[in-house]
This record gives C-alpha cells, sequence and structure tokens, in this order.
C-alpha cells in the first residue's frame, strides 16, 4: 500500500520551503517516524519523518526546490523491505533525530480552552501553559482580552544588527582581466529576514536612545560568588541573567516597553517574555524567556545555556521563537561599541548591550578607570515616549550598577 | 530472621506501611515490613475503614427495608435483624483483605518480621516477638508507617465496653438501647448512624458549635438537618466533663452551651474525639527525631526525619488522617528513595464520610478562602432536580463547586448526597489537572445520572445552570 510524505504545515503564517536535503534515497527502507527530508522554511529547518514504515520510492522533488505546504513530496511502499543499502552520500543538512514535530503538534487542550482560543484566535503553540507539565489552563488564555497571550502569527524572530554574513565578494579581479558578477538566489530564510527588516523599519516610529553603564559591581558580584554560584546552580553565573533581570525591573516600571501597536489599539502585558539573541548554525535566532519576571538568576542562565547548545545545532523550535515581548540583543560579544538595533515586530522595544572596554570617567571628581558598556535602546515611538524610553534606559543602567537596588525595589 | 540487611524495613502494615513496602518491592528493593498485631492490614482494615464500611453497607440495607422499600411497592413482611450474623459478615471482609494482604507480602517476596518494632540505632530494627524475644535485622533505611490511636479526653474512663471507642462501637454484641457518641466528627457521624439505623437511639454530644470541624460549614450545616430528619439528636457546645460505666450501664456528664450541668445514662458510650499519631516506643526521641507538639513525626517533602536513613509517612506524621493519603506518601517515599521524581498533591485528596447521604469534599472550603482572600466564584446545584436521584429516590443534598474568579480553576468542591464519595472523584481528578469549571461544565456527562449534578454545578459557577435557578 502507498503512503504519501506530504509537505507539512510548520507554522501558521508559513506556507512553503525549500527541500534542503534528501535524508533517505529511493530504495531505502525507513521505519515510521524516522526523518526522510529536511525542509528550510523561513522560520527554521524540519525534517519530515516517514508517516509509516516501509521502502522509500521515487523523490518526486529534488533538493532545492521550493514546495508548498501539503505537496506530496515522496511515496512509501508501507510493509516492504527496502532495497540493498545505496551507497547513500551522507545527509547535507539537519541530524537524523527528528529534531522538530511534523505538525505543530500543540499540547493537550482542555474544553474550556479549545473554545477560548478559536474565539480569540490564538495559536496554542505560542502560549506558555501554566499546568502541569506545561498544560495550558483556561486562566492562561482567559484574560487574553487585555494582554492576549501571544499575537496570533507572529513572524519570524530577527535581531537586525547582527545577519548571518553575506556571501563573501567576489575576490577583486585586476582591472584587465575577467569582470563579472556572480549571482546568488537568497534562501528563504534571508528574503524573509529581509522583508521584515524592511516592514518593521516602515511600520514603527523608530528611534535609539543610549546611556553607558558601569559593570564593576556586576563583575565583582560574580568574580566573588562565581565558585559558589557554580557549585550550587550547576551553571556558571554569567551577564545576562544580570541584564535579564534589569530589563525586567525596567518593563515593569515602564510597561509601555514591552507592550504593543495592535491596529488601534495598545496591548499591555502582566508578564515580560523575553527574546534573546543567540547566534546560531544557521545565523541569528532569537529564542523567548517565557516569564522572565517569574525566573530566578540560575534559571535565566540555564534558559540562555539551552539555547545557546541548541541554536548551534539548529535545535530551537518555532514556538520557542513566538510571541516574545521584548528583545535583549548582545552585540558586545561580536566587538560592537555601539548599534541601533532594529526592532523585532511586533515588539516595541529591544535593548542592545555592547562590549565591555575600560575607559577613563570621572567618579567623584576624580578620574578613574571603570568597565563600561554603552546601552542602546530602540523603541517604537508611536506607544514609547522619549521620556519613557530615556527613563527605561536609566533604570536598566541603575539596576547593572547597583544590582542591589533591585533587591530593596529603589 | 536473616541476617543480610534489608534494603528498607517498614514499620506498620497499615495502608501506608504495607503499600509502600509492596512499592518497594516492585523497585528491587530488599523489603521487610514490621507489624505487631495478628493480622496485617492496620487500623483501616481491622478496626477502621473497612469494617465501619461493611456495617454501614449492612445497616443502611436494613434501614431501606425497613423504611424505603415499601415506597417502591415491595412488601417485606415480618423484618428481623440477625446483629450476630451482621458481625460475622464483617469479620469475614476483615479476614479476606488482611488475608489478601499477607497474600501479597508473599507475592511480593516481602520479609513479614511479627512483633513490635523499635529503632535502636539509625539502621537497625529490633523486633519483640509475642513471647518477649527480640532480633535486630539491619537496613539501609527505615520508614514508620505506625499510624494513630484515638485520643483519650481527661475524665473518661475508657473500660473497653461499656465506654469505648471505634473498636468497641463496630462489634457491641446487642443493640444498644441508647447509644451517646462524643464528637461529631467522621467517625462519631457514621457509627452513630449505624447502630441509629438498627435500633438505637443516638446522642451525639459535640463541644464546638457545629458538626464536622474543619469542612465547608454549608455542607456540615446541610448534613446535620439530614441526620437530624433521620433520627441522631446533636448537642453542640458540650464540654463532657466524665463517662464512666457502671454495670451495664455508662453515665456521661456534660456541661451545656449554656454553661448548666448535665449527665444521661446510657448503655454505650462511644468516644471518638480525635487520634494522635502513635510513634510510642519507637525510640525516636532517643535518636533525636523531631515531633512536633502533638507527637507527629516531621518530615522534609522527600518524607526523611531529620535523622538521616529514618523516614515517615502516613497518619504518625502531619496532614489529613486518610488511608489514601498514607498510601499515597508510602509511594512517593518509596520512589524517590529509588530516585524517581513522585510527589503528592496534596490540594487534591479527597474526604469522604460515609453516611447515607454521603458527604465528600476536595481542596479548599469556602472558610478557607475567605480567611485567605482569595475571590472565588461558587456554582450548586441540588440532586433534587436530577432525573436519575429522583427516578432511584435519593434526593437529599447538593454539589457545589467553588472556582477561582479570575482563572476559573477549581479550587474546591463539595458533595452530599448518594454515593458523593465517588462522584468526587470526577473533581479531583480535575483538580490534579488544575483544571476549570468551564471543562467540566462543558465535559459530556451521561444521562440519566447522578454526576449531572456536578456538570450543572459547573454551569452554575458562572450562573447559567440548565435545569434550575
Amino acid at each position: 500500500m502507498s503512503v504519501n510524505v506530504v509537505m507539512p504545515q510548520v507554522g501558521e503564517s508559513v506556507s512553503s520551503g525549500v527541500i534542503a536535503a534528501w535524508l533517505k534515497q529511493p530504495g531505502e527502507a525507513v521505519a515510521k517516524d524516522e526523518p526522510i527530508v529536511s525542509i528550510e522554511t523561513d522560520k527554521a529547518t524540519v525534517d519530515v519523518p516517514a508517516p509509516a514504515a516501509g521502502k522509500l520510492l521515487a523523490h518526486k522533488f529534488d533538493a532545492g526546490t521550493e514546495v508548498k505546504v501539503g505537496e506530496v513530496l515522496a511515496v512509501i511502499e508501507a510493509g516492504a523491505a527496502g532495497d540493498a543499502p545505496a551507497a547513500a552520500a551522507a545527509p547535507v543538512a539537519a541530524p537524523a533525530p527528528a529534531a522538530a514535530p511534523v505538525k505543530a503538534e500543540g499540547p493537550a487542550l482542555s474544553p474550556a480552552v479549545r473554545r477560548i482560543v478559536e474565539e480569540k484566535g490564538i495559536d496554542p503553540a505560542t502560549v506558555a501553559g501554566t499546568g502541569p507539565n506545561g498544560r495550558i489552563l483556561k486562566g492562561d488564555v482567559l484574560h487574553a482580552g487585555a494582554p492576549l497571550a501571544a499575537a496570533a502569527p507572529s513572524p519570524a524572530p530577527v535581531a537586525a544588527p547582527k545577519s548571518a554574513p553575506a556571501p563573501a565578494p567576489a575576490p577583486l579581479a585586476p582591472p584587465a582581466g575577467d569582470r563579472s558578477e556572480r549571482v546568488v538566489a537568497m534562501t528563504p530564510i534571508r528574503r524573509r529576514i529581509a522583508e521584515r527588516l524592511v516592514e518593521a523599519q516602515s511600520t514603527a516610529a523608530i528611534l535609539t536612545t543610549f546611556n553607558e553603564v558601569d559593570m564593576s559591581r556586576v563583575m565583582q558580584l560574580r568574580a566573588e560568588y562565581q565558585d559558589a554560584f557554580t557549585k550550587k546552580h550547576g551553571i556558571k553565573l554569567g551577564f545576562m541573567s544580570f541584564f535579564i533581570k534589569a530589563s525586567v525591573e525596567a518593563l515593569k516600571a515602564f510597561p509601555a516597553v514591552n507592550a504593543e501597536v495592535r491596529g488601534t489599539d495598545l496591548v499591555y502585558r502582566n508578564y515580560a517574555d523575553i527574546g534573546v539573541a543567540v547566534g546560531g548554525g544557521k545565523g541569528l535566532v532569537v529564542p523567548v524567556i517565557r516569564s522572565a519576571e517569574q525566573l530566578n538568576m540560575a534559571q535565566l542562565e540555564k534558559a540562555v545555556a539551552d539555547f545557546g547548545t541548541r541554536a548551534k545545532d539548529n535545535k530551537i523550535r518555532i514556538d520557542e521563537m513566538q510571541g516574545g515581548t521584548f528583545t535583549i540583543t548582545n552585540g558586545g560579544i561580536y566587538g560592537s561599541m555601539l548599534s541601533t538595533p532594529i526592532l523585532n515586530p511586533p515588539q516595541s522595544g529591544i535593548l542592545g548591550m555592547h562590549n565591555i572596554q575600560k575607559r577613563a570617567v570621572v567618579v567623584d571628581d576624580q578620574i578613574v578607570i571603570r568597565p563600561m558598556m554603552y546601552l542602546a535602546l530602540s523603541y517604537d515611538h508611536r506607544i514609547v515616549d522619549g521620556r519613557e524610553a530615556v527613563s527605561f534606559l536609566v533604570r536598566v543602567k541603575e539596576c547593572l550598577e547597583r544590582p542591589e537596588r533591585m533587591l530593596l525595589d529603589l | 530472621m536473616s541476617d543480610t540487611p534489608f534494603d528498607l524495613v517498614v514499620i506498620g502494615s497499615g495502608p501506608g506501611g504495607y503499600v509502600a513496602a509492596i512499592r518497594a518491592a516492585q523497585l528491587g528493593m530488599r523489603t521487610a515490613l514490621v507489624e505487631k498485631d495478628a493480622t496485617l492490614g492496620g487500623t483501616c482494615l481491622n478496626v477502621g475503614c473497612i469494617p465501619s464500611k461493611a456495617l454501614l453497607e449492612s445497616s443502611e440495607l436494613y434501614e431501606q427495608a425497613r423504611k424505603d422499600l415499601s415506597k417502591h411497592g415491595i412488601g417485606v413482611g415480618q423484618l428481623s435483624l440477625d446483629l450476630a450474623a451482621m458481625l460475622k459478615r464483617k469479620e469475614t471482609v476483615v479476614k479476606q483483605l488482611t488475608t489478601g494482604i499477607a497474600g501479597l507480602m508473599k507475592k511480593n517476596k516481602i520479609e513479614v518480621l511479627s512483633g513490635t518494632g523499635r529503632i535502636p540505632a539509625v539502621g537497625q530494627v529490633a523486633v519483640k516477638a509475642a513471647d518477649g524475644s527480640e532480633s535486630v535485622v539491619t537496613t539501609r533505611r527505615i520508614l514508620v508507617a505506625t499510624g494513630s490511636v484515638p485520643v483519650a479526653l481527661p475524665g473518661i474512663a475508657l473500660d473497653g465496653d461499656r465506654v469505648g471507642t471505634s473498636t468497641e462501637a463496630l462489634c457491641y454484641p446487642e443493640v444498644p438501647g441508647h447509644l451517646v457518641v462524643i464528637g461529631a466528627g467522621v467517625i462519631g457521624l457514621e457509627l452513630g448512624s449505624v447502630w441509629r439505623r438498627l435500633g438505637a437511639q443516638v446522642t451525639v454530644l459535640e463541644y464546638m458549635d457545629r458538626i464536622l470541624p474543619g469542612m465547608d460549614s454549608e455542607l456540615a450545616t446541610a448534613s446535620k438537618r439530614v441526620l437530624e430528619r433521620q433520627g441522631i439528636k446533636f448537642v453542640l457546645g458540650a464540654r463532657v466533663t466524665g463517662a464512666a460505666a457502671s454495670g451495664d450501664k455508662a453515665t456521661v456528664s456534660w456541661q451545656d452551651a449554656a454553661g448548666a450541668a448535665q449527665s444521661l445514662e446510657v448503655d454505650r458510650v462511644l468516644v471518638c474525639t480525635g487520634r494522635r499519631a502513635y510513634t510510642d516506643g519507637l525510640g525516636l526521641q532517643e535518636l533525636g527525631v523531631s515531633l512536633d507538639n502533638r507527637g507527629r513525626v516531621l518530615v522534609n517533602d522527600h518524607y526523611e526525619t531529620n535523622v538521616p536513613g529514618i523516614y515517615a509517612i502516613g497518619d504518625a506524621t502531619p496532614g489529613p488522617m486518610l488511608a489514601h493519603k498514607a498510601s499515597e506518601e508510602g509511594v512517593a517515599a518509596v520512589e524517590q528513595m529509588a530516585g524517581i521524581k513522585a510527589h503528592v498533591y496534596y490540594d487534591a485528596i479527597p474526604g469522604i464520610v460515609y453516611t447515607s447521604p454521603e458527604i465528600a469534599t476536595v481542596g479548599k472550603t469556602e472558610e478557607e478562602l475567605k480567611a485567605a482572600g482569595v475571590e472565588y466564584r461558587k456554582g450548586s446545584f441540588p440532586f433534587a432536580a436530577i432525573g436519575r436521584a429522583k427516578a432511584i429516590a435519593h434526593t437529599d443534598g447538593f454539589v457545589k463547586i467553588l472556582a477561582d474568579a479570575r482563572t476559573d480553576r477549581i479550587l474546591g468542591a463539595h458533595i452530599l448526597g448518594h454515593h458523593a464519595g465517588d462522584l468526587i472523584a470526577e473533581l479531583g481528578i480535575t483538580m490534579e489537572f488544575h483544571g476549570s469549571a468551564e471543562d467540566v461544565a462543558r465535559s459530556t456527562h451521561a444521562h440519566p445520572t447522578l454526576a449531572e449534578a456536578i456538570k450543572e454545578a459547573a454551569l452554575a459557577v458562572d450562573g447559567r445552570a440548565l435545569h434550575g435557578g
């Protein structure tokens, strides 16, 4: 009996993908759920698993072809044994273990939740469930009238400043010799990034405000407590947990930065889902830490470390990248001194951290050497006014320069 | 007794201990179970849950034959009661179950050590047999599951006959003419009901100004009304000052709510004012194990005491004194020893009173929610409006559901009615999943069943019950 292998619906707004690589060759035996082909969409790379065990018949499309959701990619003769093992080329792209599920098969939904998500058009995959084992409870989606748990199709996550490096320019040939162009088609991911960047810039009124922060207290704390922290929590105390905590404080004080413009409405939330830009195997991705305001330092470090590891292996799931309310990007690790980050729509704010450099500064009328870092906050002026943006950044600065302020709520 | 060390020795073979032992054996632990009574099963099987439920069923059938069958057009002629036979049936049930436990111990290769257990040192359990001989076994871990015993009141002279506890009340050789029950808690109401049905006059003396202390008060008030209609007399605000036997009678004296001295001469007195954790003779104090001011063993969330290697569960520790709580803790404690992340969800442990109609609760009462300042919505529905209840002529009672005002999550549920104890399970499971009232309301409930009252109460939380106001 023939069983079709179909291009799956990977995310709400994804209508097609490009075949990145065939993982199984015609004639090979495949087991049920074994990944057969790797598809690159404009959000992520997903592996399509075999719907049944059997023998894979011919590929209907070659690698590199764009296929629409629902198209038949290949056929499996269910139950048949494979031919003698072909000297198959090693799979080019994603590794064997099925990373992403075929259908974005969300968590089990209770009756009340089913009703509400349908009425409000919420994608359950974007809701952080607070029930046992992450189940979505009625309470998680009920008050989405005021705060919508997550916007419906949240566009692909992008943090502009650090894009994947452009293809290497053609070597500079001597003027008298052969001068030609090399045309390379944009990958779907790059196309989508380009679209969204322009969209972000033309929709929101993006401005950037700057400040600088003396990182000596944070560095002191790290030096003093690193051993104890690592011993107790099993993870090193980095900088990101401080950046996130300070951001949470500032978001609480200036909720407009955590809000979004939706049509003619302003949507405020009582939680902070913070996207953390991490360099991945295929470029920058921005996975989201849900309800970051509820996590402690160790939990934040673990979340960031986990994202970092998985990003390198392209193992960040689509639902993990959707629905953030604010983003933090750290150009400093690449050497950036100062930048103007672009917003990650539909968010209204993005905080840019930069490199920490010892500079001569004035403290109490003395010139001293301090490890300084420039902070940049790009914001949507439609919802955040200048005073709020400046004050937000000041609050971040305060909480980083004197972390005890967060403890004392000062 | 063998010399090889055990992985776990459980002291006490009640629902906490024997279940823990079975789970331990399943997980590959070399396990022994210490029991000082002749039969296994602890209080629950021998002188608690099981025998009381057997008598409650028998006596309820007698009551139905006497009062209700004629409604259905059934004539029973000359009705007779053979109390001895009724008690014998109860004993047979108990024997079947205690033998069953012994069988389970054998099947799971758990060594049963008969005798009184004592912990002379960490890693050691001494068992003193009936003949006085003592042997010591070594073990990696010890689980105290010694349960609880009835608490005596000052001024009350228990004589194991006329003035007794639930143990005696489960086997009175004749139906008392007048039975006084001291304490309007679960045990008092259940055993009081048994003997009232069999023909006794029953008076319940209660210290507080309400029955079933700790339960939702609307539920308690409704239950009291039903029980009074059945013929039980309640005296609230009574401070019992003494009870003593004299010949084949007993005298109870108390100070009533107005402060006046009262007394009654009756046939039997049932003292059931509470139970206390039982750890007597184990040697816990000498080992430095911390107990609270009620003698309950203090444990952390791995059920370990402050002395590493010594664990405790069930009635011997704080929390509701319920068999299923003990069993759940027994499993969780042992699983945690094996590295499994097991936990007991204390917010959804049901409690049941097996009167007729039954009383069942799970989660918070209205009083608890008010005291905690939690805003809630409430939905109630009476069985009188449920088709099945009418059809089977059991229309007393209601279902009440309490849900968080903001998230609709079910925080508590209370049922007075026929089969309330079974019906509450649905709400217990919903609470384990942190479900909402709407989840229950939107789940199909078969018709015609008593469970429809639950669906209607859930709808009522939202003010939209279908079959009632």
